[in-house]
C-alpha cells in the first residue's frame, strides 16, 4: 500500500517544488509517530475467504499502481520535454488507428485477467451451503439481536448493545481501548466451524459487518439474507453497522468472540441455564418498587437512546415522556404504543422484542419516574392479556 | 416578453449593453438571453457550492477527533444528507448547465438556445428548490437525515423535512429535463451550416449525451421519490415488506437513476477538459472520433451497471457477476479518453496557465478516482469496502477532483471571453496549488481509513481512526477556505485587468473565439461561416 502514498507524491511531482515539499512535509512529520493507528490496508484476515479478498485487493492495487505510473510517466515526460517555454514546437498529428486499437485491447486483456480471480472469490463467498452452525441476527435501531438456530446453543437468544459509557462519548471521561467497538454481550462462535448468518431487521435497513472475516451483508426488514464465515483463529473481532440506520448508526457495533469448541459448549450450557433461571413466573404479582427498579434497566437498554435518561426526549423527533399525555393517560394506550410502536416513526414495536414482564416493568417505570408519579403498577398478566389484540 | 426585441435587425449585435428592456433585478428575472441565464446558473451554483461546502466543514469539524464535540448525531446525519444533495443537484449540475448555456450557442454559431423562455423557467425553478432544501433544516424534526440516497424505511421515519427534500428533487428534475430538451434541440437544429455532428466541438458532444441521460434518468428519480411520498402519507407499500413491498426495490430504482447521474456530472467535465488540454498543448485533440464513441459508450453502459452500488443487499450471485463484468467494461472507454488526453499533450507545445493546471489536476486525480473505481467494481473486494471511507475517497476524487477541477479549468479558460478581462494569473495559480494540495491531504487518507474498516456516515469513530481523520479534517478546512480565492479572481476580472483579446489563448480553437471579448449580448444572429480550421478534431 506504500504505492498509494507514492501516487500521492507523484501527483505533486507534476510540478516540482512547493506542492511536493508541503505534502511530503505533512506526511513525514505525522508519520514520525507511526504506530498501529497508521494502518493503510485491509484488516488482517482471519478466514480463508478474507485472505483471498485481501490478496485480491493487493493484486488490484498493484495493477492500478502500475497503470497509474505507466500513464503518468508519459505525461511527466511531456510536461518536462514538450514545453513551450523550452521552445518545443507542437507536432501535428491527431489520429493513429493502430495505437487506438492497442489501447482498447490491452486494457480489455488486463480486465479479463483480473476478472478470473475476482469471479472465483465471489463464487466462494456466496456459498452458504452446509453450515456447521446457523445464527440469526436481527438489526434494531440501534442494537443487534442474536438467536442461535442450530448447534449446541440452539434456542439461546439475546440482545447485543454498545457497552461504551455515555461519558466517554461525550468526552467527560477518557476513552477505553475498544471505544465504540465494545458490546455487553458479544456473539460467541466456535473456531474452525462454518457459521451461517441469517440476517434481517425489525425497523430499517442495517448491515452486519466484520472486516476480519470479509463479511458484510444488509439486514433488510421483512426479508432474510444470509452470509457465512469460518474463523480460523480464536480471538475477538470487531465491526460496525455499515448502513446508515438513523441517529445512533455509529453506535451499534458488531463484536464476535471466536472460542475453542470446549469453551463454546460450556458457554452454550451456561446460557441455557441462565435463560431458564431468568425466565419469569408469568403469574407473579409484582410490587411497585421492584418492578420499577427492573423497568429502569429495561428503559436504559431500550428507550434511553431516544427518550433520554431524563425522560425529556429530543423533541420533536423523539418526544419527552416526562409529563407526556400518553404516559400520564390510560394505561391501555401507553401499553399499546410500547407494544405496537408508531408506524412511520422511529418508535419501534417492542411487543416482540421484550417479555411480558419487561414490558410491564418499563411501562410501570415510565408511569412513575420523573414527574409522572402515577403510583400505578402494571402486572405482566395485563400485558399478556393485551397480546394478540 | 423580450423575444420580439431579440429578433432585432442585423447589425444590432454589437450592442453589448443591450439598452432596451427591463433593467436592474427585472432584467435578470425576465431575461431570455443565454449568456445572462448562463451567468445566473454559474452564480447560483457557486452560492450553493459555498452552502454545501460549509456543511462539509461541519462534518469534518465533528470528525476531527473521536467523541461527540459540536453536533448531535441526528444533526450530523442531516448535514451529510444536505451536503450531498446540495453539491450534486445545486452546485455541480447547475455549474455545467451554466457552461452549456454560455458556450453551446457560441460554439455552434447559434444566436441563442432553442427555447429561450423555457430556458429562463429552467433556471428560475432552481432557487425555490434550493430554498426548500436549506430551510428544511429549520422545520420540526429537521432535514432528511438519510443520506442523499434517501433509502426507505429510514426515509419513511423522517419528518416534514423529508417531504421538502422530495419536492425539491421534483422541481430540480423538472428544471433538468427542460434544460436538457433545450440543449438537445439547440445542438441538433441550430448548428451553423457546414458544422456536421462529427465536426462539432467535443463539449457539445458531451452535453448532447448528458442531456439524453438526464431525460432518461430524471423521471426515474421523480418516480422513486413519488413512491416514497405515497408510502409516507397515502398508505401505499411500495417499499414496505409488511404490505407486500420491498425496501430494496427503491435502491434499484434510485441507482437506475443514480449511476447515469454520475456520468451526467462527469461527461460535461470530460468535455471541458477536451477543450482546455488541446488549447494549451497547441495541438488538435487526439482521436476525436474515438472520443465521441467513448462518450456515447459510457453514456449507454451507465444504464446497465446500477446494482454495483448494491453488492451487499443480497442480490443473487449471477446478478453480482453480471454487474461486476458490466462495470469493468466502463473502464475501457474511460481508459480511451485518458489515453487520448495524454496523447494530445504528447509532443505538443505545452504551457501551464491556470486552466491547463486545473485540467492536469483533473487528469491525475480523476485517474486515481477511476482506478479505485476499478477496485470497487470487483464485488468481493467491494464487499469489504462498501459503505466505508474508501468509497467516500473514491467518489470525491471523481466528483471534486473530476467535476469541480474541470469546472475551474473551464471557468479560467472562458472567463476572459465572459468578462473581457484577463484574470490574475498568479492568484489563479495559487488557487490551483492550494486546491490540489489540500484536496489530497483531505481525501487521500480516507482511502486508508476505509481499508482499515471505518464506516461512512458515522459522527464518531474508534480511536485507531483518529490520526488520519485529523489530517483529513485539516486538509478539508484548507481546501474549503482556498475556494474563496475564486471569488477574488472573478471579481477582479469583472472590475478590470488586462484587456482580453478575442482569442486570448493562442492554441484555442472554436467559433467562440471569433467574437470579441467580452462577448456581445447577442452573437451569431446570422450563422457564421464554418471554418474547418476551427473544428475540434
Amino acid at each position: 500500500m506504500a504505492r498509494n502514498s507514492n501516487n500521492d507524491r507523484d501527483v505533486s511531482r507534476l510540478r516540482r517544488g512547493l506542492a511536493g515539499l508541503l505534502m511530503a512535509g505533512v506526511l513525514g512529520v505525522l508519520s514520525g509517530s507511526a504506530g498501529a493507528a497508521w494502518q493503510i490496508s485491509l484488516q488482517e484476515p482471519v478466514t480463508a475467504l478474507a485472505k483471498r479478498v485481501y490478496d485480491l485487493h493487493t493484486l488490484l492495487t498493484w495493477v492500478i499502481g502500475v497503470i497509474f505510473f505507466g500513464v503518468f510517466a508519459v505525461v511527466a515526460y511531456s510536461l518536462v520535454f514538450h514545453r513551450k517555454s523550452k521552445g518545443h514546437k507542437a507536432a501535428d498529428f491527431h489520429d493513429n488507428t493502430t495505437v487506438e486499437i492497442a489501447w482498447t485491447i490491452v486494457p480489455t486483456l488486463i480486465l479479463i485477467a483480473i476478472a478470473i480471480p475476482a469471479t472465483s472469490t465471489l463464487v466462494q463467498m456466496r456459498d452458504t451451503s452446509q453450515p456447521d452452525l446457523t445464527i440469526k441476527a436481527t438489526g434494531y435501531q440501534w442494537k443487534w439481536g442474536y438467536e442461535y438456530v442450530t448447534g449446541d446453543a440452539a434456542g439461546v437468544k439475546y440482545m447485543s448493545v454498545l457497552a461504551t459509557p455515555r461519558d466517554q462519548i461525550e468526552n467527560k471521561s477518557p476513552k477505553g481501548e475498544h471505544y465504540l467497538l465494545e458490546v455487553d454481550h458479544p456473539l460467541v462462535v466456535p473456531v474452525g466451524k462454518k457459521v451461517r448468518m441469517l440476517l434481517t431487521a425489525s425497523d430499517v435497513i442495517h448491515n452486519w459487518s466484520v472486516p476480519a472475516f470479509a463479511v458484510k451483508a444488509d439486514a433488510v426488514p421483512g426479508f432474510l439474507r444470509d452470509t457465512w464465515f469460518r474463523a480460523e483463529k480464536e480471538g475477538t473481532y470487531r465491526g460496525q453497522c455499515s448502513e446508515l440506520c438513523g441517529k445512533d448508526h455509529g453506535f451499534m457495533p458488531v463484536v464476535v468472540e471466536v472460542v475453542s469448541a470446549e469453551k463454546y459448549a460450556a458457554w452454550a450450557a451456561d446460557q441455557k441455564k441462565a435463560m431458564a433461571a431468568a425466565a419469569d413466573d408469568p403469574a407473579k404479582v409484582w410490587k411497585l418498587d421492584e418492578l420499577a427498579a427492573r423497568g429502569e434497566k429495561v428503559y436504559a437498554a431500550n428507550c434511553a437512546a431516544c427518550h433520554q435518561p431524563t425522560g425529556q426526549g429530543l423533541p420533536p423527533a423523539f418526544p419527552a415522556l416526562d409529563g407526556s399525555k400518553i404516559v400520564k393517560g390510560p394505561k391501555e394506550g401507553h401499553l399499546a404504543l410500547v407494544m405496537k410502536g408508531k408506524p412511520g416513526t422511529a418508535m419501534a414495536a417492542f411487543g416482540a422484542q421484550l417479555s411480558d414482564t419487561d414490558i410491564a416493568a418499563v411501562v410501570t417505570y415510565e408511569r412513575n419516574a420523573w414527574n409522572n408519579k402515577l403510583g400505578e403498577v402494571i402486572q405482566p398478566a395485563e400485558v399478556k392479556a393485551l397480546r394478540g389484540k | 416578453m423580450q423575444a420580439s426585441q431579440h429578433a432585432a435587425p442585423a447589425g444590432h449585435h454589437e450592442d453589448a449593453s443591450h439598452g432596451h428592456g427591463p433593467t436592474g433585478l427585472m432584467r435578470w428575472i425576465t431575461t431570455t438571453n443565454h449568456k445572462d441565464i448562463g451567468t445566473m446558473y454559474l452564480w447560483f451554483s457557486f452560492a450553493m457550492f459555498l452552502v454545501g461546502g460549509a456543511m462539509s466543514l461541519v462534518i469534518r469539524a465533528e470528525l476531527m477527533s473521536p467523541g461527540l464535540q459540536y453536533v448531535a448525531p441526528e444533526f450530523y446525519n442531516q448535514m451529510l444528507t444536505l451536503h450531498a444533495l446540495i453539491m450534486v443537484f445545486g452546485a455541480i449540475m447547475p455549474a455545467f448547465v451554466g457552461f452549456a448555456n454560455w458556450m453551446i450557442p457560441m460554439m455552434i454559431g447559434a444566436p441563442d438556445m432553442a427555447f429561450a423562455r423555457m430556458n429562463n423557467w429552467s433556471f428560475w425553478l432552481l432557487p425555490p428548490a434550493a430554498i426548500l432544501l436549506t430551510t428544511s433544516l429549520f422545520v420540526p424534526g429537521g432535514a432528511a437525515g438519510t443520506g442523499w440516497t434517501l433509502y426507505p424505511p429510514l426515509s419513511i421515519q423522517m419528518g416534514i423535512g423529508m417531504d421538502m427534500a422530495i419536492f425539491a428533487v421534483h422541481i430540480l428534475g423538472m428544471s433538468s429535463i427542460m434544460g436538457s430538451i433545450n440543449i438537445v434541440t439547440t445542438i441538433l437544429n441550430m448548428r451553423t451550416p457546414g458544422m456536421t455532428l462529427m465536426k462539432m466541438p467535443l463539449f457539445c458532444w458531451t452535453w448532447l449525451v448528458t442531456a439524453f441521460l438526464l431525460i432518461a434518468s430524471m423521471p426515474i428519480l421523480a418516480g422513486a421519490v413519488t413512491m416514497l411520498l405515497t408510502d409516507r402519507h397515502f398508505g401505499t407499500s411500495f417499499f414496505n415488506a409488511a404490505g407486500g413491498g420491498d425496501p430494496v426495490l427503491f435502491q434499484h430504482i434510485f441507482w437506475f437513476f443514480g449511476h447515469p447521474e454520475v456520468y451526467i456530472i462527469a461527461l460535461p467535465a470530460f468535455g471541458v477538459v477536451s477543450h482546455v488540454i488541446p488549447a494549451f498543448s497547441r495541438k488538435h485533440l487526439f482521436g476525436y472520433t474515438s472520443m465521441v464513441y467513448a462518450i456515447a459508450a459510457i453514456g449507454l453502459i451507465s444504464f446497465f451497471v446500477w446494482a454495483h452500488h448494491m453488492y451487499v443487499t443480497g442480490i443473487p450471485l449471477t446478478g453480482q457477476l453480471y454487474f461486476m463484468y458490466a462495470t469493468m467494461l466502463i473502464a475501457i472507454p474511460t481508459g480511451v479518453k485518458v489515453f487520448n488526453w495524454v496523447t494530445t499533450m504528447w509532443r505538443g507545445s505545452l504551457s501551464f496557465e491556470t486552466p491547463m493546471l486545473f485540467a492536469l489536476g483533473f487528469l491525475v486525480l480523476f485517474t486515481i478516482g477511476g482506478l479505485t473505481g476499478l477496485v470497487l467494481a470487483m464485488t468481493a473486494v467491494d464487499i469489504q469496502l462498501q459503505d466505508t471511507y474508501y468509497v467516500v475517497a473514491h467518489f470525491h476524487y471523481v466528483m471534486v477532483a473530476g467535476a469541480l477541477f474541470s469546472a475551474y479549468a473551464g471557468l479560467y479558460y472562458w472567463l476572459p471571453k465572459w468578462t473581457g478581462h484577463m484574470y490574475n494569473e498568479s492568484l489563479g495559480k495559487l488557487h490551483f496549488w492550494l486546491s490540489m494540495i489540500f484536496f489530497n491531504i483531505a481525501f487521500f487518507p480516507q482511502h486508508f481509513l476505509g481499508l482499515a474498516g471505518m464506516p461512512r456516515r458515522i459522527p464518531d469513530y474508534a480511536q485507531q481512526f483518529a490520526d488520519f481523520n485529523l489530517i483529513s479534517s485539516l486538509g478539508s478546512f484548507g481546501f474549503g477556505f482556498s475556494q474563496l480565492l475564486v471569488l477574488v479572481v472573478v471579481f477582479k476580472a469583472m472590475k478590470g485587468g488586462a484587456k482580453a483579446e478575442a482569442r486570448p489563448w493562442d492554441g484555442a480553437r472554436g467559433l467562440e473565439w471569433t467574437v470579441p471579448s467580452p462577448a456581445p449580448h447577442h452573437t451569431f444572429e446570422e450563422p457564421p461561416p464554418f471554418d474547418p480550421a476551427e473544428a475540434h478534431g
